[in-house]
């Protein structure tokens, strides 16, 4: 084997090698490949794959490691010379520690079933585009739903054309490239710095891709949110978060000299003097916040924007409007993600000054809150959505929440291990969900075909247009079954049944208030997942498109297979010692070496885990007999409407969330813009002292004018004329005649004589 | 011996008709005769004071030659002119030459 061989050294470089192929992919892509759609795919695929290899070798070499906990594998190179040697200097590197080789396993392995389905998906499809101008205006006159390649004018007025999907696809493989590097960097990266440039490339190309289609418009509705407006809304609130985030970062290095993870995260010096030294020693109000208080909460609002968490958790849903793999691999199973990875990669920061069983740090506290918030706040909403990604996001903020509350709470493992399963059960959701969104795109081409008329605002995306497409799409239908489950955590078979039955576990055992509202969430979970899967595969088609829908494209369908595979099996590794047939549970010991004092596994508590299999069980009950024992007919409203009344309208609409920050940001800021800073202070003062400034000048050179045209040009001219005039009357004096000028000339000459004589002998 | 002073005056009495002629003559020929007269005058003039003052010096002599040798170069290209105008405008009055002028 490659890996028994392998000298450190090459050890280290292999992990350097980690981030680099999907890089050199986005480059090779722009700049050369990109008028080739396959080849564009298979470098993009090949460089991914690459990776994937790369990494699992190293993840082996790190499991084979003894103590990797202690000895991790690391490199890196002096980056900024600071100071005066290089002790001091600026360090990049790489790390893999337990944590890192979690990371380095679920990564690498999304991403490429991602890559291989994005092949497939982004292969096909169209959308409305809005024409704008007078090109093609022969067409104005067509009343309605014209046939292929047709204008059409919608209730706003707009003419709208069908654009082709597909047209891009080579740009979009390499920003998912690009995007896989960022996620790279950051799994590998030894310090906060270099995790943070991973952090910024992926906020790019999250940007990027989800206003991918970005001359995508929605017929009849002008004012739903498009592409181009939700990557711009992602952006500029996930920055809100960065901004402080880079402030804890800076603090932290002013502080500390180094950001590198080992040298202040197991260093007990270190970690001390941040808990013991006061942040702001003049304001006693704050109960005495330390430096390492100070700086987690910092980094947790850098979580919150990524992973969206209350109250920046507006952007994820919007984030939907991107291609689904771009959901699936951003918005569910490795940005996200990211978040919740550096608050459990700082997690001893974070809890510095805590001792298991005492009183919780601030970041701590507010983690807690946060999550146990999050979580409930958004399984609510999650229950009143139609659209089939947008349930799905809704779950993803409530799922990183569950992870940021256990990580308040001090569950370090369980957090990290639902960080792995909710990766890989989420993918393969985001993924089921874009392969159900092709089917009954492809079925309403079909039924179109067939001389079936739809509406211009037909939505492929909305889980009321679908129904019974389990016999159509068996393969989507039977993965998605088993990522939902997992998802719900349905007992002892599913990946997120161990993960999530972990975290409620610790929350028992030291925070019941947060166990009663995770476990109700989880509740909710099983509920709305049932209510998806219901409403998706369940009964008779309510719509002609989800008659003829149908998806067979095996670059779709493989991934979708491997990723249920692990789906149920990764969560086999983290079963607890006192279920485990080998009376160990691997991924807590493993991960354990992460932290400098090893966190000790729970005892077993058999109350938590059966509080767990029945919610679980329950909440899938529920969602059956509401969705899938009465499956709705067509033009049926959501039976919970009726049970929840207003509530439901509440929930449908996200609690008004969009709407208040909408008044409370954007408005206010328009307002505060246009009134004050544009019409007060530019308006009024800064223009109001140029126009002052001007027309002084304006008045200061007109005066100017007057003396040039009066004085400077009077005397000029006056002088001239003047000249003239004398010429004009002395001009007789040349009359021609010679004898005339000698004449006077002698006259001359017998004047000056007179005087020469008067002067000299006369006088 | 005779005094200088007639010399002179004889001098000066050439010259004043000399200029007279100039001013008063309408016949360009006659103007340029009378030019010659006041060259002559001086050229007397130049003759009397060598002969009476410095007879050592040879300078007196000298320019009284180049005043004929100047004098004959220019009556002869006032000729020439003089013949010119006549035929372009048939007319020697000095008058009638007056398109040089204002």
């Amino acid at each position: 084997m490659l890996f028994m061989n392998m000298t450190p050294d090459m050890l280290r470089l292999l992990v350097w090698l980690i981030p680099v192929p999907p890089l050199v992919a986005f480059f090779v892509i722009l700049l050369f490949t990109r008028g080739s759609k396959l080849v564009s795919d298979l470098v993009s695929v090949l460089a991914i794959l690459l990776t994937w290899v790369i990494a699992i070798l190293v993840l082996i070499a790190a499991i084979l490691t003894p103590h990797l906990g202690e000895e991790p594998i690391t490199s890196s190179i002096v980056w900024l010379p600071l100071g005066e040697s290089l002790a001091t200097s600026f360090r990049m590197g790489v790390l893999v520690d337990p944590l890192g080789a979690v990371m380095l396993f679920f990564v690498p392995l999304t991403a490429s079933m991602i890559f291989i389905y994005s092949t497939g998906y982004m292969a096909s499809g169209a959308y409305w585009t809005e024409i704008k101008g007078g090109e093609g205006g022969h067409g104005t006159t067509h009343a309605a739903h014209d046939e292929h390649g047709g204008e059409v004018i919608d209730s706003a007025g707009r003419r709208l054309v069908k654009f082709d999907a597909s047209a891009w696809k080579a740009r979009f493989m390499a920003f998912i490239a690009l995007f896989a590097g960022g996620m790279l960097i950051l799994s590998v990266a030894d310090n906060l710095l270099m995790l943070f440039i991973g952090w910024e490339i992926m906020g790019l190309c999250s940007y990027l891709l989800i206003g991918f289609w970005n001359n995508r418009v929605y017929a009849n509705q002008p004012n739903r949110i498009t592409p181009m407006i939700a990557g711009i809304k992602a952006f500029m609130t996930t920055r809100i978060g960065d901004v402080f985030m880079l402030i804890g970062i800076a603090w932290l290095y002013s502080f500390t000299g180094t950001l590198n993870f080992r040298d202040i995260l197991y260093n007990e010096e270190a970690l001390h003097a941040l808990a013991a030294t006061p942040a702001f020693p003049n304001l006693a109000w704050l109960g005495g916040l330390t430096v390492a208080g100070a700086i987690g909460l910092l980094l947790i609002i850098g979580t919150v924007g990524k992973s969206a968490q209350f109250p920046l958790h507006t952007w994820l849903p919007d984030a939907m409007e991107g291609p689904t793999p771009v959901s699936a691999m951003i918005h569910a199973a490795t940005m996200v993600s990211a978040g919740v990875y550096l608050l459990i990669r700082m997690f001893p920061l974070l809890s510095a000054g805590w001792v298991e069983g005492g009183p919780l740090t601030a970041p701590m506290t507010a983690m807690a809150w946060i999550g146990s918030f999050t979580a409930l706040f958004a399984a609510t909403i999650a229950m009143a959505q139609r659209d089939v990604k947008k349930v799905l996001a809704y779950s993803t903020i409530s799922q990183l929440a569950f992870m940021v509350a256990a990580l308040g709470i001090g569950a370090y493992i369980a957090a990290a291990f639902h960080l792995m399963t909710h990766a890989i059960f989420k993918a393969l959701l985001f993924l089921g969900s874009g392969s159900v969104i092709h089917a009954i795109e492809h079925g309403e081409e079909h039924a179109h075909h067939h001389g079936h008329h739809f509406p211009i605002d037909f939505d492929a995306q909305d889980m009321f247009n679908m129904g019974g497409l389990g016999k159509r799409i068996p393969v989507t239908a039977w993965t998605f079954l088993i990522g939902g489950l997992a998802l719900a955590g349905f007992p002892f078979v599913t990946a997120g049944f161990w993960s999530k039955d972990e975290i409620l576990a610790d929350a028992f055992a030291h925070a019941p208030v947060v166990f009663y509202v995770l476990a109700f969430t989880a509740f909710l979970t099983a509920f709305y997942t049932m209510r998806q899967i219901g409403l998706t595969f369940a009964g008779e088609p309510r719509t002609a498109a989800a008659e003829e829908a149908s998806q067979r494209d095996w670059r779709m369908n493989t991934p979708l297979v491997i990723l249920a595979f692990f789906a149920i099996t990764a969560g086999w590794i983290g079963i607890p010692a006192a279920l485990n047939p080998l009376g160990v549970n691997p991924f807590h010991d493993f991960v354990a070496g992460t932290l400098l004092e090893h966190p000790e596994a729970l005892p077993f508590d058999p109350l938590p885990m059966i509080v767990s299999v029945f919610i679980a069980l329950t909440g899938l009950a529920v969602g059956w007999l509401v969705y899938v024992a009465r499956p709705l007919k067509a033009g049926q409203p959501d039976p919970l409407a009726r049970a929840l009344g207003p509530i439901y309208t509440l929930l449908e609409h996200k609690y008004y969330f969009d709407e208040a920050y909408d008044f409370l940001f954007v408005r206010l800021f328009q307002w505060f813009s246009d009134k004050v800073v544009y019409q007060l202070m530019d308006r009024g003062l800064i223009d109001g002292f140029l126009h002052f400034v001007a027309r002084m000048t304006e008045w200061i050179a007109f005066r100017n004018k007057d003396f040039d045209t009066f004085i400077v040009n009077g005397a000029g001219d006056e002088v001239a004329q003047g000249v003239g005039n004398l010429g004009q009357a002395f001009k007789y004096v040349q009359s021609g005649r010679v004898q005339q000028y000698l004449a006077v000339a002698a006259a001359g000459l017998l004047m000056l004589a007179g005087v020469f004589i008067w002067a000299f002998f006369l006088r | 011996m005779i005094p200088l002073n007639l010399y002179l005056l004889v001098a000066a009495a050439l010259f004043a008709m000399g200029v007279y002629g100039v001013l008063a003559r309408r016949n360009a020929v006659a103007i340029l005769m009378s030019i010659e007269l006041m060259l002559n005058a001086v050229n007397l003039n130049l003759v009397s004071f060598w002969r009476y003052r410095a007879p050592d010096a040879l300078s007196g002599q000298t320019f009284a030659v180049f005043v004929f040798a100047v004098a004959a170069a220019e009556a002869a290209v006032g000729l020439a002119l003089i013949i010119s105008i006549y035929r372009s405008r048939e007319t020697v009055v000095a008058e009638d030459v007056n398109m040089l002028k204002w």
